[in-house]
């Protein structure tokens, strides 16, 4: 029950929010694709943020109905890992790589420079709608830190003339 | 194996055909890293360019050579002359190159990083005498960079597969004999003798096995099996089948990262081609039926953990359990099951090609082989290395990576990521390998080396770990969930000046009994950086303490910076460089800092070309 109260709370704080991104209304599709076996779960969440972009309410409680197992319990495993997002994000999502290498070559500047630029937090999205920044585990281009990811592309030797540049184009 | 004859000899020809010296060729790094420098734009430009001056030259994409600091790399190859490497290629250099070596027959020296063949040419040093190489002995990177890695053929033709077929040709025992014999220790951290894990798993009897390949790469600071990955997929295939063989397992999932998406990528195509070309989901003649899954990752670096690996394929939070029962006996699904990293499987595909005697020629006594390594951080020549085990640390960060760059001085090196500790100036003749590592408190772990120099402030480096440990940590054993956030704690304090000399007690204290009692390695390493730190630069937290000073001036909570008004000349550019605008001046005028908005982050100082930041 007390699981339940507390899906409540966050979802009802993405129902406030009015973006024009709009979540799938049928999620049969993505989950009829695997059988209702319960190590295809996370695969299916999987498949149905990158769809959505987040996991809404409806996802979870589908999702549970279709594997067979209550929403707690398909939250308390959604929930466990860092990918998961329940809140819409942005048009646009920007990551700061917030591994050792780009660490102790400034990506906290970086980051700094970010919230101080579009006015919010990390985890946070732009009252607009327009950006979302988050942080992200290593991405492996250590070589060539900071780095950081927008939309998918990862950008290199981040320096804040090119960050401006970056934001700039993000419309 | 029959089934490969045919395509191998096709493969082969193929091979050289590509390779041969009548055609010329344009080959573009476009792993990761050199995406991230623009190879893929850089590539357009030749495509077009070849094109448009109608040039007989194809245009290929390869994978990452290991050279990450000078990317993005382009091998120009032009007819009849050897392939020249080119650094920091950008777009508009490219048609320079066409130009003047493609079409005129003149490399551009000045770009020219090497020549790929045995000999100088025309003043270009060889690959092999690159400095960054020279050290270097390449098996699990063996066709990283050569090859196209979503070319079956050209795996194929590099010997590919053959490491199976002669696995085939002994029995399954035979074969891990091979292993034990080749010294070949599991390359994910923990070091434990491949060929012994696969006789445990040989050794249980059930009907169903399960083999996982652990590329849930998770170290911050670590990338060296997402290049095998995106540069090598079938080296890792090829491990696998042969793993699945050795043990008995029939069904192999792959658990890679969802940050990798070009690795997923790879290795999806890689799949396919094997079952097209009859390797998977299909029985050979001695009975060995094998089918490999995807599995990716959610961000979870406890995954790292073998039973919590196993729990998140199973579709439930990814929490480690006691051991035993060891997967060899209960594993995934409960059924036997054996976990080897990507690295581990690049080299067992090497090994049973080329035999377990060539392998353990490598490396030193209790460490044989070759083991890779990201070098990151404030080091000149950043990229992956692969090296026998036993190579000095010396000869890795200042040969191979040539030592910290704009003349620094070198602090020290953070070996086996969170999990892993420091090594220090005095630690330049340690040989890098796993008993090496072991006596100065550190491990080799995965292989991430991240070079810190006098700029960084130790302390908060392992904060900065205990912090991430911290919130990796999955709960569910008290040691490590409330020993990283209490060491975190304590950590910020001694950053913030706010520490007292019993901090050092306590930090001890918690640190020992994460390690004793925490349930998986997790926890049990998770206060390393910690201790290491505390072992080489007890100096350092003593200064935060004693003095409220930070000798790296590197924690923003005990430094200032001011404008110094004589030297200010108002050239503008600390006041672009502010993340926070927290300087104003404007042109020509004496510039300030607002103290209420200014982190410390010290980008002003680092910009300033007439000194007029004072650092407090």
């Amino acid at each position: 029950m007390h699981g339940n109260v507390y899906l409540k709370a966050i979802f009802k704080r993405n129902a406030l929010e009015k973006l024009n991104m709009s979540e799938s209304k049928n999620y049969r599709d993505i989950l009829e694709k695997y059988e209702a076996k319960r190590e295809y779960l996370v695969s299916a969440f999987q498949d149905i943020q990158e769809k959505d972009g987040y996991l809404s309410e409806n996802a979870v409680k589908e999702s549970a109905d279709y594997f067979g197992i209550s929403k707690a319990d398909a939250y308390s495993v959604v929930s466990f890992y860092a990918q998961f997002k329940f809140r819409r994000p942005g048009k646009h999502i920007i990551r700061v790589c917030k591994g050792t290498a780009c660490h102790v070559r400034g990506s906290g500047t970086l980051l700094a420079a970010l919230e101080e630029r579009l006015g919010i937090k990390e985890g946070e999205t732009t009252p607009d709608g327009l950006i979302s920044l988050e942080r992200v585990a290593c991405l492996g281009a250590c070589a060539l830190a900071p780095a950081m990811v927008v939309d998918g592309k990862v950008h290199a030797r981040m320096t804040l003339a090119q960050l401006d540049k970056i934001l700039k184009g993000l419309q | 194996m029959d089934i490969l004859r045919e395509k191998r000899a096709e493969a082969e020809r193929e091979w050289k055909d590509f390779t041969s010296d009548k055609k010329s060729r344009v080959m573009v790094g476009a792993a990761t890293c050199g995406r991230a420098a623009g190879a893929l734009a850089v590539m357009d430009e030749f495509k077009r360019l070849v094109k448009e001056k109608g040039i007989d030259a194809e245009v290929v994409e390869t994978a990452c050579i290991g050279l990450c600091y000078a990317e993005p790399l382009v091998e120009v190859k032009r007819a009849g002359e050897p392939s020249v490497l080119y650094s920091k290629v950008s777009p508009k250099d490219v048609a320079g190159i066409v130009e003047k070596h493609l079409v005129g027959g003149e490399p551009c020296i000045e770009k020219a990083e090497a020549v790929m063949s045995d000999k100088p040419f025309k003043g270009i040093q060889t690959f092999a005498e690159h400095p960054m190489m020279r050290l270097q002995k390449r098996v699990v990177l063996r066709n990283c960079g050569v090859i196209d890695p979503s070319n079956f053929g050209h795996y194929l033709a590099r010997g590919g597969y053959k490491g199976l077929e002669n696995s085939f040709s002994k029995t399954p025992e035979e074969v891990i004999e091979e292993m034990k014999a080749s010294g070949l220790r599991g390359r994910g951290g923990a070091g434990f003798p491949t060929g012994v894990k696969w006789g445990f798993a040989r050794a249980s009897k059930s009907a169903d096995k399960y083999i996982i390949c652990n590329a849930d790469e998770g170290d911050p600071g670590a990338f060296m099996d997402r290049s095998v990955l995106e540069g090598d997929p079938h080296s890792v295939i090829e491990g696998l089948m042969i793993a699945g063989y050795a043990i008995g397992a029939n069904k192999a999932y792959i658990y890679v990262r969802s940050e990798y998406p070009l690795a997923i990528e790879r290795l999806k195509l890689a799949i396919s081609q094997a079952e097209e070309a009859g390797l998977l989901k299909r029985k050979f003649e001695n009975g060995f039926e094998f089918e490999i899954k995807i599995k990716k990752g959610s961000g979870a670096f406890v995954c790292g953990e073998e039973t919590s690996l196993m729990a998140s394929i199973e579709g439930v939070r990814a929490m480690p359990r006691p051991k035993p029962p060891f997967p060899a006996n209960s594993g995934l699904f409960k059924k036997p099951t054996n976990i080897n990293n990507v690295e581990t499987l690049a080299a067992v595909s090497s090994i049973m090609r080329d035999g377990a005697a060539s392998y353990a020629a490598l490396g030193s006594e209790k460490s044989r082989g070759t083991k890779t390594f990201s070098l990151a951080g404030k080091i000149s020549r950043t990229g992956l290395i692969e090296v026998p085990l036993g190579t000095k640390l010396g000869q890795i960060i200042n040969e191979i990576g040539g030592g910290c760059p704009e003349g620094k001085k070198f602090k020290a090196a953070q070996t086996g990521g969170p999990s892993g500790g420091c090594l220090t100036g005095e630690h330049m003749d340690l040989p890098v390998d796993y008993e090496g590592m072991a006596s100065a408190g550190s491990i080799i772990g995965s292989g991430g080396i991240v070079v810190m120099n006098e700029d960084s402030c130790m302390v908060e480096v392992a904060k900065y770990f205990v912090g991430f440990t911290e919130s990796e940590s999955c709960g569910k054993c008290v040691p490590c969930r409330m020993g990283t956030q209490h060491l975190h704690l304590i950590l910020e304090k001694i950053c913030n000046g706010e520490g007292e000399m019993e901090d050092l007690e306590r930090l001890t204290k918690i640190a020992m009994t994460m390690k004793q009692s925490s349930l998986c390695g997790l926890g049990q390493t998770a206060p390393n950086p910690v201790l290491t730190t505390l072992k080489y630069f007890k100096d350092e937290y003593i200064a935060h303490i004693k003095e409220k000073r930070c000798p790296a001036m590197a924690c923003s909570g005990l430094i200032t910076y001011e404008v110094d008004a004589k030297k200010c000349t108002g050239c503008t550019v600390c006041e672009r460089v502010c993340p926070t605008g927290a300087i104003s001046g404007g042109p020509k005028k004496v510039h300030s800092i607002d103290s209420d908005k200014c982190i410390s982050c010290g980008a002003c100082y680092q910009s300033c070309k007439f000194n007029a930041i004072l650092r407090h």
